[in-house]
C-alpha cells in the first residue's frame, strides 16, 4: 500500500537532505500520498482525534508536572496551588483531567468501530493487537494519574487496584508490598506512580508509532470490509481528502471537549477527590473513573477474589484474541445481520456493566452484573466463533468503487478507463 | 430495524431489575430526602457570582463558621476579579486583622506570629490549632472549607445524571445545594444533632445559624435561609474562584470552535466535490 514513494523534494536543500535521511518522503508517502479507501465514514476520523488527544495530554501533563509535588504531604496542596495560584493553572488541569475522559471516549468509539467493521481480521491482526496494548497502557496511565492528586478517592482507588495483586496465590502479598514500596499505599507508592505516569505516555507514543506503521502496511479497513483492488478507483489521496475530513471531525470533537472543560469541568470528577487522602477515612462508596467501570462491575460480580481478578484481566486480554475468536471471513457488520444484532447486545452489556459499576452493591445489581458479564464473555468466546459457522451473510460489493457508486444510486460501476 | 428490536429487547430484559432497584431507592428516599435544587446567580452558561452575596456569605463565614472551620485560601483572592470584589485596601486591612504564624522562625529561632498580609492564607481557628484538637471537641474535625463546595455531593441517580451534563441544564451546583440543605436541615428543635439531609441524620455539628445572629448591613432579611444561601454561594466561590474567567474564556472558545467547524465543513465539501 505504501509503495508510492516516488516523491522527489522540490528544493535543492530538500533533495540534499532526502539523500541523507529520507524522512521527507516518509512523511509524504505516509500522510500525503497514502491511499485511503474512498468509502470510509466519520468513524474513521477517531484515529486522528486520538493522536491529537495523546499530544494534548502530554503537553498539558508536562506543564502540570512543573508545578506538581509528588509527595503524600504536599501533593494535594500542590494541586490546589495549581488551581488557585498558577496562571491559567485551572485551565491546564481541567484540560488534562477532562482530556483523559475524552481520550477514553474516543478510544472506545475507535474500538467499537473496529469490532463493528471487523477491522481486526486478516491482514490487520498485528495492527489490532498493538491497539489492545495501547489501550492497556492507557488504562495503566490513567489509573496512576488518578492517584496523583492524592484525594480520598485517589487513595481508595490505589488501594483497591493494588490489592488485586494479593489474590495471586503464594506471591500475591509480596507482589503488593513490592508495588507499594511498603506495607500499604503511601509516599513511596505515590512517587513511583508519578514516575510511571510520566513514563507510560511516551511508551504509548512508541506503540502508536508501530500502530500507524502497521496501518500503513495493510491500509485502512473500510465500512464495506472489502480490500482495495484498484488503487486508482478504490482510493483517494490522504491529503487533502482524509486530512480535511479528519480536521473537521476534530473541530467538532473539540467543541465537546471545550464544553466539559469550560462549562462542566467537575462533572466527571468525584467529590471525594476534593478531600485530601486520609488512610483512616475511606469514602462511603468507592468508584473508579467512568472508563474503568465495566471492568470494576465484572470484578465485583464474582464472589471469589482470585476468579474475579482473573475475569477482570481476561475481559481485556480476550480482546487481543478477537482476530481468531471471530471465525467469519466477512469483515463488515453491514453484511452480517446476526453479527450486527449481537454486536449491539454486546454494546448494551458494556454500557450496562458501566452503569452497574457505578452503583452501590445490592442483590439486584450483582445479579444484573452477572447476567451482563455473561453477555460480555459470551459474545467474545461463544457467539463470535459460532456465528462464522452458522451465519448467512449478505452479498458484498465487488469492490470499494462499486460500494461507493451503489450508495450514490448508480446501479453498476461504469467501465474503467485505464 | 434490528437495532431497534435489540434495544427494545434489552430494555424489556433489564426493566424488572431497574424497577426492583428503584423501589429500594424509593424506600431510602423516604428516610433520606435529597436536597432541592436552588436557583444560583452562578449557574448556567453565563452565570457569575454576585459580589454582594459573596460579601454577605463571607460575613457569615467570619462571624459563625470560622470559629471552628479553617478556610485555607489566600486573603488576596477576596480582591480578585469575579469574587467578592473587595478593594486592595480592604483586603490589606482584613489580612492585618488576623495574626498568622510566620513560615520561618526569627533570629533567635523562635516561632512567632505577625499581622497577616494579602499573600497569607486564612489562619486556622484559634480554638483548634490542628485537627486532633478539633476532633477532641466534636468527635470529628470540622472540615477545611476551601474546597468544601466541591467535596460534597448527593446522588442524582439515573437518568438525571445524564441531563446534568447537557447544555442549558448543566448542573454544577450540587455542592452548594447540599450545603444549603444541611444549613436548613436542623428540623428537630429538641435534637441539635439531628439533620434531615445529613446521611444517617446524625451530624456532629450543632445548628450553626440562628435567625438574626448575623447583622446584615444591606437590608437583606437576617434569616437562616438567607445566611445558608449566602454562605453556600461564598463557599462555592472559595472552591471555584476562577468560574467567571472560565466561562468568559469558554464563550470565546465556543464561538471560535463553532465558526472553525463551520468553515472546515464547507472546505471539506468543496474539496470533496471534485472527487467523484
Amino acid at each position: 500500500m505504501s509503495g508510492t514513494s516516488t516523491y522527489v523534494p522540490k528544493s535543492a536543500l530538500g533533495r540534499w537532505f532526502e539523500s541523507r535521511l529520507p524522512i521527507l518522503s516518509l512523511v509524504h508517502s505516509s500522510f500525503i500520498a497514502y491511499p485511503v479507501p474512498r468509502n470510509i465514514n466519520y468513524l474513521w476520523a477517531f484515529g486522528a482525534i486520538l493522536a491529537f488527544m495523546l499530544v494534548a495530554q502530554i503537553v498539558t501533563g508536562v506543564v502540570l508536572a512543573m508545578h506538581y509535588v509528588p509527595s503524600a504531604a504536599m501533593a494535594f496542596a500542590s494541586v490546589d496551588h495549581i488551581m488557585r495560584d498558577v496562571n491559567y493553572g485551572w485551565l491546564i488541569r481541567y484540560l488534562h483531567t477532562n482530556g483523559a475522559s475524552l481520550f477514553f471516549f474516543a478510544v472506545y468509539v475507535h474500538m467499537f468501530r473496529g469490532i463493528y467493521y471487523g477491522s481486526y481480521k486478516a491482514p490487520r491482526e498485528v495492527l489490532w493487537i498493538l491497539g489492545v496494548i495501547i489501550y492497556l497502557l492507557m488504562m495503566a496511565t490513567a489509573f496512576m494519574g488518578y492517584v496523583l492528586p492524592w484525594g480520598s478517592m485517589s487513595f481508595a482507588g490505589a488501594t483497591v487496584i493494588t490489592n488485586l495483586f494479593t489474590a495471586i496465590p503464594l506471591v500475591g502479598v509480596g507482589v503488593s508490598h513490592w508495588l507499594w514500596g511498603g506495607y500499604a499505599v503511601g509516599d513511596p507508592t505515590l512517587n513511583r506512580f508519578y514516575s510511571l505516569h510520566y513514563l507510560l505516555p511516551f511508551m504509548i507514543v512508541g506503540v502508536v508509532g508501530l500502530h500507524v506503521w502497521a496501518l500503513h502496511v495493510t491500509g485502512q479497513n473500510n465500512p464495506d470490509g472489502v480490500e482495495v483492488e484498484n488503487v486508482e478507483r478504490d482510493t483517494m489521496a490522504f491529503t487533502p481528502y482524509a486530512t480535511i475530513k479528519d480536521v473537521f471531525a476534530l473541530s467538532v470533537f473539540l467543541i465537546v471537549y471545550a464544553w466539559f472543560v469550560f462549562y462542566i469541568p467537575n462533572y466527571l470528577l468525584d467529590a471525594d477527590n476534593s478531600v485530601m487522602a486520609n488512610p483512616l477515612v475511606t469514602p462511603a462508596h468507592i468508584v473508579p473513573e467512568w472508563y474503568l467501570l465495566p471492568f470494576y462491575a465484572i470484578l465485583r460480580a464474582i464472589p471469589n477474589k482470585l476468579v474475579g481478578v482473573v475475569a477482570l484481566f481476561a475481559a481485556i486480554a480476550l480482546l487481543a484474541f478477537l482476530p481468531w475468536l471471530d471465525t467469519s471471513p466477512v469483515k463488515s457488520a453491514k453484511y452480517r445481520p446476526m453479527f450486527r444484532f449481537f454486536f449491539w447486545v454486546f454494546v448494551v452489556c458494556c454500557v450496562g456493566l458501566g452503569y452497574l459499576g457505578s452503583q452501590e452493591v445490592s442483590d439486584g445489581t450483582t445479579l444484573a452484573a452477572r447476567i451482563l458479564a455473561l453477555g460480555y464473555f459470551g459474545f467474545l468466546v461463544v457467539v463470535l466463533p459460532l456465528l462464522g459457522l452458522i451465519e448467512k451473510t449478505k452479498p458484498m460489493p465487488a469492490s470499494i468503487a462499486d460500494a461507493v457508486l451503489a450508495k450514490k444510486g448508480l446501479a453498476s460501476a461504469p467501465p474503467v478507463a485505464s | 430495524m434490528i437495532r431497534l428490536k435489540t434495544c427494545l429487547f434489552v430494555a424489556a430484559a433489564l426493566l424488572p431489575l431497574v424497577a426492583g432497584g428503584s423501589s429500594a431507592l424509593a424506600q431510602d428516599e423516604a428516610e433520606q430526602p435529597k436536597p432541592t435544587r436552588q436557583s444560583w446567580s452562578f449557574s448556567g452558561l453565563f452565570g457569575t457570582y454576585d459580589p454582594a452575596q459573596l460579601q454577605r456569605g463571607f460575613q457569615v463565614y467570619r462571624e459563625v463558621c470560622s470559629a471552628c472551620h479553617r478556610l485555607s485560601i489566600p486573603f488576596r483572592t477576596l480582591g480578585e476579579p469575579g469574587g467578592p470584589g473587595y478593594s486592595l485596601a480592604q483586603v490589606q486591612t482584613l489580612a492585618a486583622s488576623y495574626q498568622v504564624t510566620n513560615d520561618e522562625p526569627n533570629d533567635k529561632g523562635e516561632i512567632f506570629k505577625r499581622a497577616g498580609a494579602p499573600s497569607d492564607d486564612f489562619p486556622p481557628p484559634d480554638a483548634f490549632p490542628n485537627d486532633q484538637a478539633a476532633a477532641a471537641s466534636f468527635g470529628k474535625a470540622p472540615p477545611d472549607m476551601a474546597l468544601l463546595a466541591k467535596a460534597r455531593k448527593y446522588e442524582r441517580g439515573f437518568p438525571w445524571f445524564i441531563f446534568d451534563a447537557l447544555p442549558f441544564d448543566q448542573y454544577q451546583e450540587i455542592g452548594a445545594d447540599y450545603i444549603y440543605a444541611i444549613m436548613t436541615g436542623y428540623t428537630k428543635a429538641d435534637d441539635p444533632k439531628w439533620n434531615l439531609y445529613y446521611p444517617g441524620h446524625t451530624i456532629a455539628m450543632p445548628p450553626p445559624l440562628v435567625d438574626g445572629s448575623v447583622a446584615y448591613t444591606d437590608g437583606t432579611p437576617p434569616t437562616v435561609s438567607n445566611y445558608a444561601r449566602d454562605v453556600a454561594a461564598f463557599l462555592s466561590w472559595a472552591s471555584e474562584p476562577n468560574l467567571a474567567e472560565r466561562k468568559k474564556i469558554g464563550l470565546r472558545a465556543m464561538i471560535f470552535l463553532f465558526v472553525l467547524a463551520a468553515l472546515l465543513y464547507f472546505t471539506k465539501k468543496r474539496i470533496w466535490s471534485d472527487l467523484h
